[in-house]
């Protein structure tokens, strides 16, 4: 590891313990699909590719994040209170009343939130939205759609897809999580996932497959992402669900649990933090 | 006589001119919708978003948090039902600056059968938090509702239909939210009517008045917010009936049971589909066969008066 992917896995570690806190404080929501998007997000907001600020949260010409697998919020939550939008303590208020952290993204209340999603489909059709309205508006930023593999069941996913490459939607890249595991099973289990790169390809886009923990190979993603003008461009990232905590790991049961105080002791430990 | 469709599309140019940030968004319909005139006079704000209105509705969402203003077109049953859910989370829960201007709304639909003819879409869009909703009854009052829908901030649904209506106001009449008009005055009974069913309202009432029961009529084009004064004034006439190409079920006559309820009391009898789908045929038939012409709205509201 370079000194930039040593910091980048610093605060990747960093944002799985803040996460795993606020779920534990919560008392629910969705531990292994946050866990297994940390290293994408973190290298996204750390690794320089990212232009926002937070103290002008809707500036212009920023560009965009949307979670469509909104979800996994709490990691980008976490990413965002490294990133100085919101402090640890608005961030341990996650999913209780008053607070400005739904249990899914809501771009009226939260800074840093450019789009409300939860709604699996939804958000990457909105993110195609973004990308032209940008370009329409001659506005250069860079919109950034994380898509859950179980996504993928909605048939809206590939509506959008089919649309962002139409439009030739090159401001676009799509960051497929694909953990391999949804509620009631895995991926084949509830229903045929299989080849989702070339089922991007098929729909226009030009794609690259990764492994989703590998911080210079997502970095190199990334980089080709941005320098791909020729159709919107799709990461398909290999990742494992609840990645970091070794009870979590590839467990379906970890999707929608809460970590108890015991539990959450343990993860912390194996994390590093406290 | 011009569809309101066709009246919609032309407003559509008159409001690019004022409204620089206007796109418009179809689902393969633009020839149907009339947004084809947008298409052919500004091909760079016209979005074809194929037969896809899930993702139309939500790539508007998407448009709409970069400062445009998507009016998104297509039939009312698609709009509604099909992407309702993308409308709800998409659009209204951030309450982003989207404007669904949907055609082909009712039983008026006609010929195409009952998987075409929106009779539920004013219930939807009614109940989703934040939402406007406009039923303009003619040309005027579609051009009107059309840049009464781009000044307001927020979600608008505005509902049309496919038929040729006859022209019941003249061009620049004022058409706001939370309004109505009153197009008739008379003691006996109120009849409350959107879209088209305005005209058979006015013409329910020509039949009563050759009874000597004189009706009021009024056009409730504001159907969320309704016009609250309107309601108060109808409900001292004793009796109102409601008249629409919709659901009897929680349209526009259901709202105004709930704002009368609030209000005081008044009898309310209400015109619309009885739980059931449409069918095919020509609308002049249907409406005799769903209960919703000119005929129906007298003898509904000569029942009530017991004459």
């Amino acid at each position: 590891m370079n000194d930039k992917e040593k910091e980048i896995a610093a605060k990747a570690a960093q944002m799985r313990v803040l996460a795993l806190k606020a779920i534990s404080s919560a008392g629910s929501g969705h531990p292994g699909g946050s866990l297994s998007l940390a290293d994408l997000m973190a290298s996204l907001y750390f690794g320089g590719w990212l232009h926002v600020d937070p103290k002008d949260p809707h500036m212009r010409d920023r560009d965009r994040v949307v979670l469509s697998k909104g979800h996994a919020c709490p990691i980008l939550y976490a990413a965002l209170t490294l990133k100085g939008f919101m402090s640890q303590e608005d961030l341990m208020s996650l999913r209780k009343s008053g607070s400005f952290l739904q249990g899914h993204p809501d771009m009226k209340h939260t800074p840093g939130i450019d789009m409300s999603t939860g709604s699996l489909g939804q958000g990457i059709s909105a993110a195609c939205g973004i990308a032209l309205g940008l370009r329409r508006q001659g506005i250069g930023a860079h919109v950034w759609a994380f898509l859950g593999d179980g996504e993928l069941d909605e048939g809206e996913v590939w509506e959008a897809l089919t649309f962002a490459s139409a439009y030739h939607l090159d401001n676009l890249t799509v960051i497929l999580d694909w953990n391999g595991l949804q509620i009631d099973g895995s991926n084949a289990q509830v229903m045929n996932l299989e080849s989702p790169k070339a089922r991007f390809e098929a729909c226009g886009l030009e794609c690259v497959e990764i492994n989703g923990h590998d911080l210079g190979a997502i970095a190199a993603a990334y980089e080709r992402a941005l320098s791909c003008h020729t159709a919107p461009f799709g990461i398909i990232a290999r990742t494992v669900k609840g990645k970091g905590v070794s009870f979590m790991e590839n467990q379906v049961g970890w999707h929608g649990k809460a970590p108890d105080a015991e539990c959450l002791g343990k993860a912390l430990s194996e994390l590093g933090g406290r | 006589m011009e569809a309101c469709r066709e009246a919609y599309g032309k407003a559509l140019l008159e409001l690019k001119a004022q409204h620089p940030e206007l796109v418009v968004l179809d689902a393969d319909l633009a020839e149907a919708t009339y947004t084809k005139y947008f298409r052919k006079a500004y091909p760079d704000d016209f979005f074809e978003c194929g037969i896809a209105e899930q993702n139309m509705m939500a790539v508007a969402a998407g448009l709409a948090t970069t400062g445009l203003m998507p009016f998104v077109s297509t039939f009312a049953v698609f709009a509604t039902l099909r992407a309702s859910e993308q409308f709800r989370n998409s659009v209204c829960y951030p309450h982003l600056n989207v404007k669904v201007a949907a055609t082909h709304a009712g039983i008026e639909c006609g010929a195409d059968g009952a998987t075409h003819q929106a009779i539920e879409d004013i219930a939807v869009m009614r109940t989703i938090a934040g939402t406007t909703v406009l039923v303009p009854s003619d040309a005027a009052a579609t051009r009107a509702l059309v840049f009464e829908a781009a000044a307001i901030d927020g979600p608008v649904y505005l509902r049309m239909g496919r038929e040729k209506l006859p022209e019941l106001y003249k061009q620049g009449e004022e058409f706001h939210r939370g309004g109505s008009k009153r197009l008739r005055k008379g003691g006996d009974v109120a009849i409350l009517a959107c879209g088209s069913r305005v005209k058979a309202a006015l013409d329910a009432s020509e039949i009563l008045e050759g009874e000597g029961i004189h009706a009021s009529v009024y056009d409730m084009y504001s159907v969320k917010p309704l016009d609250m004064k309107a309601i108060e004034e109808a409900m001292r006439t004793g009796l109102i009936v409601t008249a629409e190409d919709h659901q009897r079920s929680g349209g526009m006559g259901s709202a105004v049971c709930e704002a009368v309820c609030q209000s005081g009391s008044c009898r309310v009898e209400r015109i619309g589909i009885n739980d059931s789908f449409g069918r095919s045929g020509a609308f002049c038939e249907l409406e005799k066969i769903y209960g919703i012409d000119s005929g129906s709205i007298a003898a509904a509201c000569k029942k009530a008066l017991n004459k």
